[in-house]
């Protein structure tokens, strides 16, 4: 006992030292080990990416919308890329669809979006005073930074980037031969996902053990705000997918560069025939597929968190279903794993396993369909508020809803014959995890920016932001259904050489022209959130009236989140206008003892807890007694 | 038309915004001492109800201005079977989508923040959610039931009398084989065996490639008659696609594949059925495959038996063009089939007999070495 005693006694002595002495600049923001500088690093690190993502969506959707223009006028930005006669280069086309693809699914939508949220708000929300091991949280952060230099270097190298398409298909990717995209692009695209891959592990590992072992006091997994659980379901997804990517990646590196035949069989190129034989392209297909599907969860349940905290918060009411929810995570988690080969109906796999993964496939509509219903029901008589956060997070659900359910049309095996590789793909996930996981990130960012910076965002503007953004999201994606429709392939450099393709130039124009729009619609939030940064309305202690434990640290939160002791938890997160209570939200550190008028009669046992939940310190570092 | 609609959503967007930014000014004074955290409630819940609408109105109206530059009615069985599907399930989706995203909407702007007003504690109703746990679960049954039924039946063995024919994707092109008029068998192929002149790496040890062609710009089928293809791909993965016809398998370096389908509807059926006289089906690839990716047309021409049997009469077997090329390709051929390969060698044109046999008699003389 007397060495626990000193124990916690040196930790108190270390802290105290703490608060006097201040970090160098190096450590306190550039190679920092707080959970909240981390979060920023990874969100600034994720809108440069995705100004640079979207911004060569808006390239490709030019020359698309308007095939043969000359653009001669984008000389001084792509160089050799544009030819003499103002064309973009079809290698060039292929390279930037790839990169858009790779950029805003790894860096933007996984970096970008859990790093920044997993990292801001797990420890926030469970009650603790930093990440499991800042240490390895800070090289999960650099990491992710090397391979994203590695990535963009590639941008620049004289044979372009890889330009495979993001799922690298080999034979293409594996021969340097076939493509002017397969030559060091692809070298340094598959360095930087590998990269990117031990990032994305450091980071779910530590996210995984906070949530497990360093939950304050009394706060049970049934009291964890759906945020963490979704960001919990997230890193267990990617602590079993992405180990699977990288095989299949090192697999790769070894058949482009010591002579395996892993993916490689009976190929003539160039003029000669390659001595590879007994190799499957197919083989990598289902390995990166069952990465590939998952990922699509990893990027759209920590969205989908974020919106259930904020549809709650927002509409004044506690999440309809809460257990529900949790399971629904879980049941599309589960699925997520045995539906990958969806993506493969036509590439000659026995068409036995495809009515298997077609049916598995269909069954991931019944959880998302519970999830889309909860949100709604938690709307219905809600005293709803029009934050920002609010209108991306119920743009979120119409986005989920409306780009789902066409998933259960390309998750038929019989109609995805003719559907898939055509437009109607890219509209449906560009809609349902695309655009639905962006909104989650506006939604997060817009929610949580005063907790971050201590500031607010301007309301107004960001309103103006979201109605820009929703209007031209669905302009882009919607007609993209019917060029689908009428068979249009995805990853054409034009459409021009079939007659099939000649049908939609005026809806192609279109959809180009409302990218061009929703991109420039983006500038509004870039101005809001760097203005803000420094110029917006100091932000109060709580400004969304929220229930969560982030918002009883002080405004500018310091190292180690709570200034005195970690606050114990009580109940969940969602007694937001309990019947009886005087106001709309009672936080989950209130407790039950204390809002005697509002509790239900099972609620009165609790009383009863309250001594033994502030009895417990374990997980506070930082504790004195 | 189109741009119909985009103008209407700006104009639409530009009210939005105006309304957002009166209303700013109107309500600042008011709510900004109020204790509700976000500006320009009422405009943004009223915006909502706009967007229902006007996304509505759009929606329907972009379908029907859209409809026309859809493909034609399936010129396949399999394909009219899969787009009435499509359609089916579209149908239901649509109410689906409708519903939901009507719900929505009327909820947000219904229920937006009023002054006095308390929300409805309403944590979980177990009836509720099992209902709407089931409705879903019982009709995605139904829709696999019936995707299940069309995929194995379009996924099934061929029939015996189909037509088979090989193709091969490569960059950046197809080239499809037929059996031939003699014994219409395909022959067996390797990928060692493929040259400039051997494209498709056609192996002559094997009696049946004697009499093979192929032709890489056209693809000829009877009209009416499964037609089997033998798709493999010869450098990087390729799909073959055929839109009028959905069909779409993938060409796989190393794991030929395979697909059948009916072509019910002639070429010039088409023709006069869609009023284009230019009309053509098309064969592209929906694999990225490199550069020229875009660009992998094959004309696809369905036609009646006797136009088929004459094109293919005019085709000159693959043996003869190599010979031609390279007369010692001869000695290449094992000695117990030369003989039959010799009447192919070289291709003998009606009028010109006698530089056909001399060059036959060099051909065998070059082979004898």
């Amino acid at each position: 006992m007397s060495v626990v005693e000193a124990n916690l006694g040196h930790d108190v002595h270390s802290h105290d030292e703490h608060e006097h002495h201040e970090l160098n600049f190096w450590r306190q923001y550039i190679f920092s080990e707080d959970h909240k500088v981390i979060a920023k690093q990874y969100m600034i690190t994720g809108i440069f990416w995705a100004v640079i993502g979207v911004a060569m969506s808006v390239i490709f959707r030019l020359q698309l919308g308007f095939p043969g223009a000359n653009l001669s006028w984008l000389k001084p930005f792509l160089g050799g890329w544009i030819t003499e006669t103002g064309a973009l280069d079809p290698n060039f086309y292929l390279a930037l669809v790839t990169m858009h693809g790779t950029i805003m699914v790894f860096f933007v939508l996984t970096a970008g979006l859990s790093g920044t949220f997993s990292n801001f708000l797990i420890p926030l929300q469970v009650g603790a005073r930093d990440m499991a091991s800042g240490f390895l949280n800070m090289l999960s952060f650099w990491f992710f930074f090397v391979s994203g230099l590695l990535m963009f270097v590639s941008i620049f190298i004289e044979t372009g980037p890889a330009a495979g398409g993001w799922v690298i298909y080999p034979p293409l990717s594996a021969l340097p031969q076939a493509h002017m995209g397969s030559e060091m692009g692809m070298t340094l695209w598959l360095a930087s996902m590998a990269i990117f891959i031990m990032s994305s592990l450091l980071g779910s590992l530590n996210y995984v053990t906070t949530v497990i072992n360093l939950r304050t006091r009394g706060m049970t997994f049934t009291r964890l705000p759906l945020t963490i659980w979704a960001f919990l379901i997230t890193a267990v997804l990617g602590i079993i997918s992405f180990p699977v990517l990288l095989s299949a990646a090192l697999l790769l590196i070894f058949d482009r560069h010591f002579g395996t035949s892993f993916y490689l069989s009976e190929i003539y190129i160039n003029g000669e025939a390659l001595p590879n034989v007994g190799g499957s392209p197919i083989l990598f297909q289902h390995l990166f597929w069952f990465l590939g599907h998952p990922e699509v969860y990893i990027v759209l349940l920590p969205a989908l968190g974020i919106t259930s905290e904020i549809i709650a918060t927002n509409s004044r009411k506690p999440i309809f279903g809460y257990r529900a929810m949790i399971a629904s995570i879980m049941a599309i988690a589960f699925l997520a794993f045995i539906v990958w080969a969806h993506h493969m109906f036509v590439t000659g796999m026995n068409p036995f396993l495809g009515s298997i993964f077609m049916f598995l496939t269909l069954i991931i509509a019944v959880p998302s369909a519970v999830k889309a219903f909860n949100y709604i029901t938690t709307l219905w008589r809600g005293n709803i508020v029009f934050t920002p956060a609010m209108l991306f997070s119920i743009g979120l659900v119409s986005l989920f809803v409306s780009g789902g359910l066409t998933g259960i049309i390309l998750g038929n095996s019989a109609l995805d014959i003719q559907l898939h590789d055509t437009y109607f793909v890219v509209a449906h996930f560009h809609i349902v995890m695309g655009a639905a996981s962006a909104f989650g990130f506006f939604a997060g960012i817009y929610h949580w920016f005063p907790k971050m910076f201590g500031r607010m965002l301007n309301g107004t503007l960001g309103q103006i932001h979201f109605w820009l953004t929703f209007v031209g999201v669905y302009l882009v994606f919607m007609p993209m259904h019917y060029i689908g429709i009428a068979g249009f392939p995805r990853r054409y450099y034009q459409f021009t050489s079939f007659d099939f393709g000649k049908s939609f130039t005026d809806l192609n124009m279109f959809v180009s022209i409302a990218a061009i729009f929703t991109f420039f619609a983006q500038f509004v939030f870039l101005w809001n959130f760097f203005y803000s940064m420094f110029k917006g309305k100091v932000a109060t202690q709580n400004p969304w009236n929220s229930n969560t434990l982030e918002w009883t640290t002080p405004v500018n939160v310091g190292h180690g989140n709570w200034e005195g002791e970690i606050p114990a938890v009580y109940r969940w997160p969602y007694d937001y206008s309990k019947p009886g209570s005087p106001v709309d939200f009672i936080p989950q550190n209130i407790p039950h003892s204390q809002t005697l008028e509002s509790n239900f009669p099972h609620e009165n046992e609790y009383i009863a807890q309250e001594k033994e939940i502030e009895a417990q310190n374990y997980n506070d570092q930082f504790a004195s007694h | 038309m189109i741009y119909l609609v985009g103008l209407l959503l700006v104009v639409l967007l530009g009210i939005a915004i105006a309304v957002a930014a009166k209303l700013q000014k109107v309500m600042g004074r008011t709510q900004s001492e109020s204790e509700i955290p976000a500006p320009n409630n009422k405009a943004n819940g009223a915006l909502w109800l706009v967007f229902l609408i006007a996304g509505t109105v759009a929606m329907i109206w972009s379908y029907l201005a859209s409809r026309d530059a859809f493909l034609p009615e399936a010129s396949s069985p399999h394909g009219r079977e899969t787009d009435s599907q499509f359609w089916l399930d579209m149908g239901l989706l649509t109410i689906a989508f409708f519903i939901v995203n009507f719900l929505l909407f009327f909820f947000a702007w219904k229920y937006q923040y009023k002054k006095g007003y308390k929300a409805t504690f309403y944590p979980e109703n177990h009836k509720l959610e099992l209902i709407w746990t089931a409705i879903p679960a019982v009709i995605m049954a139904s829709l696999v039931f019936l995707g299940y039924r069309s995929w194995t039946k379009i996924m099934a063995e061929a029939p015996a009398d189909s037509q088979v024919i090989e193709i091969m994707g490569k960059q950046f092109g197809w080239i499809v084989r037929y059996g031939g008029v003699q014994d219409n068998k395909l022959g067996g192929y390797n990928f060692k065996l493929i040259n400039s002149n051997n494209e498709m790496g056609v192996d002559y040890s094997d009696e049946a490639s004697m009499d093979d062609f192929i032709n890489p710009s056209e693809m000829h089928v009877e009209v009416g008659k499964p037609v089997l293809l033998k798709i493999r791909a010869r450098d990087v993965l390729h799909s073959v696609y055929i839109p009028h016809m959905r069909v779409k398998m993938d060409a796989v370096p190393g794991m030929p594949t395979k697909f059948w389908f009916i072509p019910d509807k002639s070429t010039e059926q088409m023709r006069a059925e869609l009023n284009n006289p230019n009309f053509d089906y098309e064969i592209a690839c929906t694999e990225v495959c490199g550069r020229g990716h875009f660009a992998m047309r094959l004309r696809l021409i369905v036609e009646d038996k006797a136009s088929l049997d004459a094109w293919k009469q005019q085709q000159k077997p693959l043996l003869s063009t190599i010979l031609e090329a390279d007369p010692k390709f001869m000695s290449k051929i094992p000695e117990k089939l030369r003989a039959k390969a010799m009447n192919y060698a070289p291709y003998v044109e009606e009028a010109d007999s006698t530089t056909a046999s001399t060059g036959s008699v060099a051909a065998a003389s070059a082979s004898m070495r």
